[in-house]
This record gives C-alpha cells, sequence and structure tokens, in this order.
C-alpha cells in the first residue's frame, strides 16, 4: 500500500513539476533560451506573495491575481531588455547572463531575507487536510488541486499556443524566425509574449510549492530549476502534454527511490534524469515537426 | 511586342501569353521600387558592388545570374534582411534602407525566401493566417487564395511539412499575397521542382499582377525569366551585367552577361542602366 | 575597413606570418620573477596575507580552467565544482588512509581528469543549454551519491586527517607554496596548450565549427582533451581547497558557488584570453576583502558586474586594455608582417579580436598555415 501511496504522490507531484517546467520548455522551445534563473524566480514570486499577503492583508489566493500579473509584465521587460541584448550576442553570453541573474536574485534573497524559511501560509483546511481512499490511501488535497491546476493552466497554454494569433505567432516565430519577420512581426515582441508567459506560470507555480512547502533563497536551484528541467527533457521538447508526462514520470521516479531508501527521493530522479539524456535525448515525446 | 533589334531564338510558340503587355517605362514618375548603388558585404566578402534597379508598378522585373552572383543578396537585403554597406532602397520615393525587415513586410515588400520557409509545425491555413497577421487592406484573402488554389481548401488542416514541393510553394506564395504586399519578391521559385510544377506556378503569375502587385523575381533558369519579365538585369559576381527588356536582347547577348564573356552585352557597366 | 581587408589587394606574396612579438621575451622573465617573488612571500608577509592569497590562487586556477572550456572550446559547464569536490575528496580518502595531503594533492588532480573522461562520455553529444544543465546534474548527482559514505563525513563532511602534525607556520607556508605550484601550472598548462596546435584547433571551432571540422581538425578530440584538463584543474583547486581548510564537507565543495565564481571571473577578466583570469580573480579578491563583513554582498555585486560585462564589454576588462595597448602578456596568436612594412600590415593576433568583424577570415588564415596548405593567398 505504501507503494501505491507513492506512485500517487508521484504523479500528482508531478502536476507542480509540470507547473514549473512550461515556462523553461517555452521559452527554450521558442527563442532557444535556456533561463537558469527559472527557479529562482518561482522563489521571488512567493517572496513577493508572501510580501504582499503580510503588508495588505489580502486573502491568500488574492495573491495570485497580484503577483502573477506583475511577474508576467517583468518577464516581458526583462526579455525586451537583458536577454534580448544577451541573445544577440551569442548563446554563451545568454547563458552566462541568466546564471548571472540566478546568483543575483539568490544571494539578494539570501541577503535581504536571510536563510529562513517560509511558507504561504492560507489557514485553510486546503492546505492540511486530506481524503483517504479506501483505507490505507492517502490524499492531500493542496496536492490535489495543484494538479489539477497545472493541468488547467497546460490546457489554457495549449489552446492560446493554437488557437490564437499570438499563440500562432509564437509557434511561427519558433519554427522559423526569419520567415516570420518577413510575414511582419517583430520577433523581438513575440519573445516578449513567450516570456511572459514562462514567467507568469513559474510565478503561479512558485505560489503553490510556497503554499505546499517551504521557500528558501537556495530552492530555486537545489529544487527547481532541475526538476523542472528534467521534466522538460523527459518529456520531451515542443511538447506540454509532454512536460506534464515527464513531470510525472519524475515524480514517480523520486517517489520509487524514496521508498527504497528516503533519502534517495532526490538521486532517483537525477539517475532517471541523466539515463533520458544519455540514451533518449528528445524525450519520450518526440515532435519531428520543428524546423 | 515591341520590334526586335536581332534574330531571337524563340523558346516556345506560346510564351507571349505569360509575359506581361505593358514593357514600356513612364518617362517620369517614381518608380515603385528603387535600388541605388547597392553595396552589400558577407564579412568580407562584397557580394554586390554598387547595384542600381528601378522597378515601376505592374512590371515582372527579373533578376538572373549565375550560382553565387548575388541574386538572392539582392532580394534579401531588398527585405531588410541585409544591411548594405553603402546604397539605398526606395519604397515609392521613401527611404525604407533602415527599416527593420518585419516594417517593410508591412509596408508592402514582402518576399517569399529561397526554399519556401513555411513554417513547418503549422497547418496551411494556419501559415495563411499568419501571413495575414499584419497584413495591409487589399484585394487579397485566406478566403480569396483559397479561390485562386482551390486544392488548398481542402488540405488547409494539413501540416505543411507533409506537402510535395510544388504545393509549399504555392502555400508559401499564397502567405505572402495575403498580407497584400505592392512588391512581391519571389526568390527562386524554381528551386527543387519539377517544370511542369514550375509552369504552373508561374502560370498564375497574370492573376497576381491583375490585382496590381508588382513583381520582383530571382530565376536561376534563364529561359523561364524570358518568357515571364518585362525586364530582365543579370548579376555576375555582384555587378549588373545587363539590363533590359527581354525583347531587345539577343540570346547570346543574355549568355555573355550571364557568364561575363568577352562581347557582353551593350553599354553594361557596374550600376548602371543599359540601353539596348 | 579591416586591416586585413586592405593586405587582401595586396599580391600574394611579399608576406610572412610570425608567431610571437619581441616582448614575450620579456613577458617570460617578468613572470619568472614574479613566480620567485611570490615565492618569498611566506618569509615576508604574515600568514593572514597568504591565506588570502591562497584563495586567490584557487579562483585563479579554477577560473583558468573555466576559461579554458568556455572561452576556447565553447563548453558552458555549470558542473564543475563536480570536480572541486572530487578533488577535495581524493584527498581525504587518501589522507584517512595515511597518504599526507599534500602528496595527494597531484593524485588528486589526475584522479580528477580520469574521472572526467566518462563523464565526457555521458555529456558530449549534448548542445550548449542542454550540456550546461547536464553538467548542473552530473554535479548534484556525484555529490549525492559520496553523501551516502559515512565513512568519509556523509552528509555533514569530516575534517581533513594527517595535517595535525605540522607547526601553524609551517602549514600555511606549504599550503602557500602548494597553491603558488598549482597555479603556475595551470597556467602554464594553459598557456602551451593553447600556443600550440589545440588553441588553433580551438580557436578555429570557437569561429566556425563546420569549417574547422572541415579541415581537418579533430573538434571531437579537442573538446574532450579541455574537458579532461579542466576537470583535473578544478579537481587541483578542490585538493588545495581541502588543504586550506583543513576539512571537507559536500555541501561546501561542491557548492554551485564555485562555478558561479569561476564564470564570473573569467568573465569580468576576459573571456577567450589567457590574461583575463588573471585580472578577474584580482577584482573578486578586492571585492571580497572590501564586502568581507556584508556575507552575500560580493557575489551579488560580482553577479551584476559580470552581467554588464558580457552585455558591454564582451571581452572584459582585459579586452578593454587590450583593444588601447595593443599588448599581449601570454602570446598565442600570429602576425603577419608584409616585406617592408614591420608590423603594419595586418595584426592578426587572434580571431575575433582586432578583427572584431570578421573573425572567419582570420581563422582560415591562421588553420591552414599550421596545418600546412599549399598557397596560403591573401584573405578575401
Amino acid at each position: 500500500m505504501a507503494w501505491v501511496n507513492a506512485i500517487i504522490q508521484g504523479v500528482l507531484t508531478g502536476g507542480l513539476y509540470a507547473l514549473f517546467a512550461c515556462g523553461l520548455s517555452l521559452m527554450f522551445g521558442v527563442m532557444k533560451v535556456v533561463n537558469l534563473a527559472h527557479g529562482d524566480l518561482a522563489v521571488v514570486a512567493g517572496y513577493i506573495a508572501i510580501g504582499v499577503i503580510t503588508v495588505t492583508h489580502v486573502p491568500v489566493l488574492w495573491s495570485f491575481l497580484i503577483v502573477v500579473p506583475v511577474m508576467a509584465l517583468l518577464g516581458y521587460v526583462l526579455q525586451r531588455t537583458v536577454i534580448q541584448s544577451a541573445l544577440d550576442r551569442s548563446v554563451l553570453i545568454t547563458l552566462l547572463v541568466t546564471f548571472g541573474l540566478s546568483v543575483v536574485i539568490e544571494n539578494g534573497l539570501l541577503q535581504f531575507f536571510t536563510a529562513n524559511s517560509r511558507a504561504i501560509g492560507t489557514g485553510l483546511p486546503l492546505v492540511t487536510g486530506s481524503f483517504t481512499l479506501g483505507s490505507q490511501i492517502q490524499i492531500g488535497y493542496l496536492l490535489v488541486v495543484v494538479f489539477a491546476v497545472a493541468v488547467v493552466v497546460l490546457l489554457g497554454l495549449q489552446y492560446f499556443l493554437s488557437a490564437s494569433r499570438y499563440g500562432r505567432l509564437i509557434r511561427a516565430v519558433a519554427d522559423d524566425r526569419e520567415a516570420a519577420q518577413l510575414a511582419g512581426a517583430d520577433y523581438r515582441h513575440v519573445f516578449g509574449i513567450a516570456a511572459a508567459l514562462a514567467f507568469g506560470t513559474v510565478a503561479l507555480a512558485g505560489i503553490a510549492y510556497g503554499m505546499y512547502s517551504q521557500l528558501q533563497p537556495t530552492t530555486g536551484t537545489d529544487t527547481i530549476l532541475l526538476f523542472a528541467f528534467a521534466a522538460v527533457v523527459i518529456g520531451g521538447l515542443g511538447s506540454l502534454w509532454g512536460t506534464l508526462l515527464g513531470g510525472v514520470v519524475l515524480g514517480v521516479a523520486q517517489q520509487i527511490g524514496a521508498q527504497i531508501n528516503i533519502s534517495d527521493e532526490v538521486l532517483a530522479g537525477y539517475i532517471v534524469f541523466l539515463a533520458v539524456l544519455v540514451l533518449r535525448p528528445q524525450g519520450l515525446i518526440y515532435r519531428r515537426t520543428q524546423s | 511586342m515591341a520590334a526586335r533589334a536581332g534574330g531571337r531564338h524563340h523558346e516556345r510558340a506560346d510564351d507571349a501569353v505569360t509575359r506581361p503587355e505593358n514593357g514600356a517605362r513612364p518617362e517620369s514618375g517614381t518608380p515603385l521600387l528603387e535600388v541605388s548603388g547597392l553595396v552589400v558585404h558577407h564579412g568580407q566578402l562584397r557580394a554586390l558592388d554598387g547595384i542600381t534597379l528601378r522597378v515601376f508598378p505592374g512590371e515582372v522585373y527579373a533578376i538572373i545570374g549565375a550560382n553565387g552572383a548575388g541574386k538572392s543578396t539582392l532580394l534579401r537585403t531588398i527585405a531588410g534582411l541585409h544591411h548594405p554597406t553603402k546604397g539605398s532602397v526606395r519604397l515609392d520615393g521613401q527611404d525604407v534602407t533602415r527599416l527593420r525587415p518585419e516594417r517593410r513586410a508591412r509596408q508592402g515588400v514582402v518576399l517569399v525566401p529561397e526554399g519556401r520557409r513555411l513554417f513547418g509545425s503549422l497547418s496551411v491555413e494556419e501559415n495563411l493566417q499568419v501571413g495575414d497577421s499584419y497584413a495591409r487592406p487589399g484585394p487579397w484573402t485566406i478566403e480569396r487564395v483559397y479561390q485562386t488554389f482551390d486544392w488548398m481548401r481542402e488540405r488547409r488542416s494539413q501540416l505543411t511539412a507533409q506537402l510535395s514541393g510544388g504545393e509549399q510553394q504555392t502555400v508559401a506564395i499564397g502567405r505572402a499575397l495575403v498580407a497584400n504586399p505592392r512588391v512581391l519578391l519571389l526568390d527562386e521559385l524554381s528551386l527543387g521542382l519539377a517544370p511542369v510544377v514550375v509552369q504552373r506556378i508561374y502560370g498564375m503569375l497574370p492573376q497576381i499582377l491583375a490585382t496590381g502587385l508588382t513583381v520582383l523575381l530571382v530565376e536561376q533558369d534563364v529561359s523561364q525569366a524570358l518568357r515571364v519579365a518585362s525586364h530582365i538585369h543579370c548579376l555576375l559576381e555582384g555587378r549588373t551585367t545587363l539590363e533590359s527588356r527581354p525583347a531587345d536582347v539577343t540570346a547570346a547577348q543574355v549568355e555573355a552577361a550571364y557568364f561575363g564573356l568577352a562581347d557582353a552585352a551593350p553599354a553594361s557597366r557596374p550600376g548602371g542602366e543599359s540601353e539596348p | 575597413m579591416s586591416m586585413v581587408t586592405e593586405a587582401g589587394t595586396r599580391p600574394a606574396a611579399g608576406f610572412r606570418v610570425t608567431r610571437s612579438q619581441r616582448n614575450v621575451a620579456w613577458t617570460g622573465i617578468a613572470a619568472l620573477i614574479v613566480v620567485a617573488v611570490l615565492a618569498m612571500f611566506p618569509y615576508i608577509v604574515y600568514s593572514g596575507t597568504t591565506t588570502i592569497i591562497v584563495q586567490a590562487f584557487i579562483v585563479l586556477t579554477m577560473a583558468s580552467m573555466w576559461n579554458l572550456l568556455a572561452g576556447y572550446a565553447g563548453l558552458v559547464s555549470v558542473g564543475q565544482q563536480a570536480f572541486v569536490g572530487l578533488g577535495a575528496y581524493f584527498v581525504l580518502i587518501l589522507a584517512i588512509h595515511g597518504t599526507s595531503p599534500f602528496a595527494a594533492l597531484p593524485v588528486a588532480a589526475i584522479g580528477c581528469g580520469v574521472v572526467a573522461l566518462p563523464l565526457w562520455w555521458l555529456v558530449s553529444r549534448l548542445r550548449s543549454g542542454y550540456f550546461a544543465i547536464a553538467t548542473w546534474v552530473l554535479a548534484a548527482t556525484i555529490m549525492l551519491i559520496i553523501e551516502k559514505f559515512s565513512s568519509i563525513g556523509g552528509g555533514t563532511g569530516m575534517p581533513l586527517p594527517g595535517l595535525s602534525g605540522l607547526s601553524p607556520a609551517l602549514l600555511t607556508a606549504y599550503t602557500y607554496w602548494a597553491g603558488l605550484a598549482v597555479t603556475v601550472l595551470a597556467l602554464a598548462a594553459m598557456y602551451l596548450l593553447l600556443r600550440g596546435r589545440l588553441g588553433l584547433v580551438l580557436t578555429a571551432i570557437r569561429d566556425d565549427e563546420v569549417a574547422a571540422r572541415s579541415s581537418g581538425a579533430r573538434v571531437g578530440l579537442a573538446r574532450l582533451l579541455v574537458f579532461v584538463v579542466a576537470g583535473a584543474g578544478c579537481g587541483a583547486a578542490g585538493a588545495l581547497l581541502a588543504i586550506s581548510q583543513l576539512q571537507v564537507q559536500p555541501g561546501a565543495v561542491f557548492s554551485v558557488q564555485w562555478t558561479a565564481e569561476m564564470a564570473f571571473v573569467t568573465n569580468i577578466g576576459g573571456l577567450g584570453t589567457i590574461e583575463g583570469p588573471i585580472i578577474g580573480t584580482a577584482v573578486y579578491m578586492v571585492l571580497q576583502q572590501t564586502l568581507a563583513s556584508y556575507n552575500a554582498w560580493y557575489l551579488i555585486i560580482l553577479g551584476l558586474v559580470a552581467i554588464v560585462v558580457a552585455l558591454f564589454a564582451r571581452r572584459g576588462l582585459w579586452g578593454l586594455v587590450d583593444a588601447r595597448l595593443n599588448v599581449r602578456l601570454f602570446p598565442v596568436g600570429y602576425w603577419i608582417r608584409f616585406a617592408g612594412e614591420g608590423r603594419r600590415g595586418g595584426a592578426v593576433s587572434s580571431p575575433s579580436r582586432r578583427l572584431t568583424r570578421q573573425p572567419q577570415q582570420t581563422t582560415c588564415i591562421r588553420v591552414r598555415e599550421r596545418w600546412g596548405f599549399r598557397g596560403l593567398g591573401p584573405p578575401g
């Protein structure tokens, strides 16, 4: 029974990982940017949410409505200025710059907020409560909600990409930037939109994580970035549902590892990640239509 | 047809059908597209060395030349994808040399690039929709494209990566048309396509021209270019070796200009316009 | 227009390609003097100062290695901390079994070089972004695996045995000299490697990989060599770290912060130049000393400066100096001297430098010259 519990836990955690990962996948798929600061942005969003709640005393769920748009806007601005400049220079410079941002953000948080972990207290029974299936399987409410939110967000993103004008433009620019320019699209603006989406989703994920677990300045790189990337790689770049699958595989692998040895949870995930990188780097769901 | 200076060898008897009627140019008036003294470098290599040309409304202006002569570079510079070292590009009198390619496209200079360059993960219809995203007002709509190329309507949900070369070329042209350009730039339409397919595509030019477009095309196949063009411009190693109306030159002169032989066409000097 | 274009309009005859400038002899002598003076330090200065300098040695060694990887071979590794940690643990393991840590240092370096081989096999086919993340995951994985062994300290680490017999002054002095030796060797190895065939191959790859491959360069082998050397170098730095800290903690030696410092220092000083890491390390030490009491600030500022430099001064601080003074302390390039013209004809000292607009051209000359192609014609 412990195993069934573990697997369910892993599947549901996969939803959270997918939520973290879809922004990373978007930025990498569209502009070929590996945003090494991606995880730290989630943590920043969490901290901002904590700050907003502390200062304005709004209900916790309102923090989403405030922080997510702000982060999305920040994403657009950062993309149009810093990241675009780096992209114009070289891939190496882009990696360096995003890595620099990651280090600056983490140490900045460390400096101003100390290394203490924080959580977003909701006071709702939602967070701590759980329901039971049968007699021995216990599933936390929050995790189910997060999984549901992840699916909804992915659906929304999928719909946006396939049916809306900017979604089409994003896909077009990802396929062939020059041809998109020839059709009248300013790819820098389109990149900005993609970055805004990425920052917005990762902010959402960060706040959710802050409710579900603890946030520390180093959570961005310790926990989030590598897991998000693992979800993208395992699932396969270019497919949002692949990212969900990747997240689930990662989550389940971690829980299985934990069952074998409680301290091997993270290690199990990394080993699966490395195995996929070596054996099937294109991931489980491979879309061959990218040019 | 204008009187010919010397004997001219006809490839086909019915080629007059495809060539636009008006071969004469207005004495005054602004050319729709004007390129002056264009010098373009690829790194150290001087790809274009002082190119000047003028395209007037309604013309089919063909640029011919051997591989590496600079034809595609010229078209891409006009579209804004390359920055010239010297010289200017004017659209209807306005200097667009410094405009980014997307701005130029929105102003009406639309390039159908070499190799089609469709969005492979998008369907036929989505490709057209992208072309429509920043379209100018005009007679061309997605619906009209479907009417012109009726096979497209049934296949519109298909991913373009699954189409044949000729079909892809047509979709690429459709994508450009939907933007209602003033000048349609066509880069090597015939590349990689069967002659029959190429004929069919070029056969649509009159329909396109009838809606008020002007066409500037690059073509590897000289005889094809001569069939459809109202003016031809020959490049060799980045310099102009011939500029004339097809009616006014002999095949031998074209050949000489193409290969850079000694007895080249009359009065062909770099950067200048030649007179028959 | 660039100088090489002007050169290109000259006839093919009448120029020769030479190595270094006249000043390399002076630089060599100066370097020897500097090293000799530095070697005297334990006799001259307080041990507090030598300890700080040892820190500088560690950072300089790591920065040089990262420079080799990213600046020359184009490999952005965010996982070099794996080798730093492994180097430290090699020393620890050997010390536990009775070897003197100082004797273990070279073994650690070689050991890390050997470990680099299977790791390269895992990541070699990956491109930039994937490569970066993969190296990071590898480092994290290695740390987690090592933490499982309680005999070497498990998750909390343990002190380094084998040095308690030495007096503090002697320990500091030995540590210092070990650091000096490691740094000098690292810089010398980098200089010699880059001055030779490998350097040409690497710069060719950096400029245009496809062209380099088709010219016959063994791209994969060159990259492998760089990865192994960088692994060994970082391992040596890690070994030095263990000795200077007298303890080995996994969280400290495997911290990604080392890679951050390596990357920023190199970038600020000048990526792709040998002098760059030296300057960058100097900047780093100044920052660290002045901000020592402010905890995380020096990393924040270092990171911000690195970002600004990456975006606005691509060649780093050394690049700014070099552009004005036209000086190379460690020349690895070539000059083209035209007959009867001294050096005015063209400074082809390194691709992507003076001729910032036409790197391909420059490399073409260099690579072809080196592999004995006939008919070295004028560029263009």
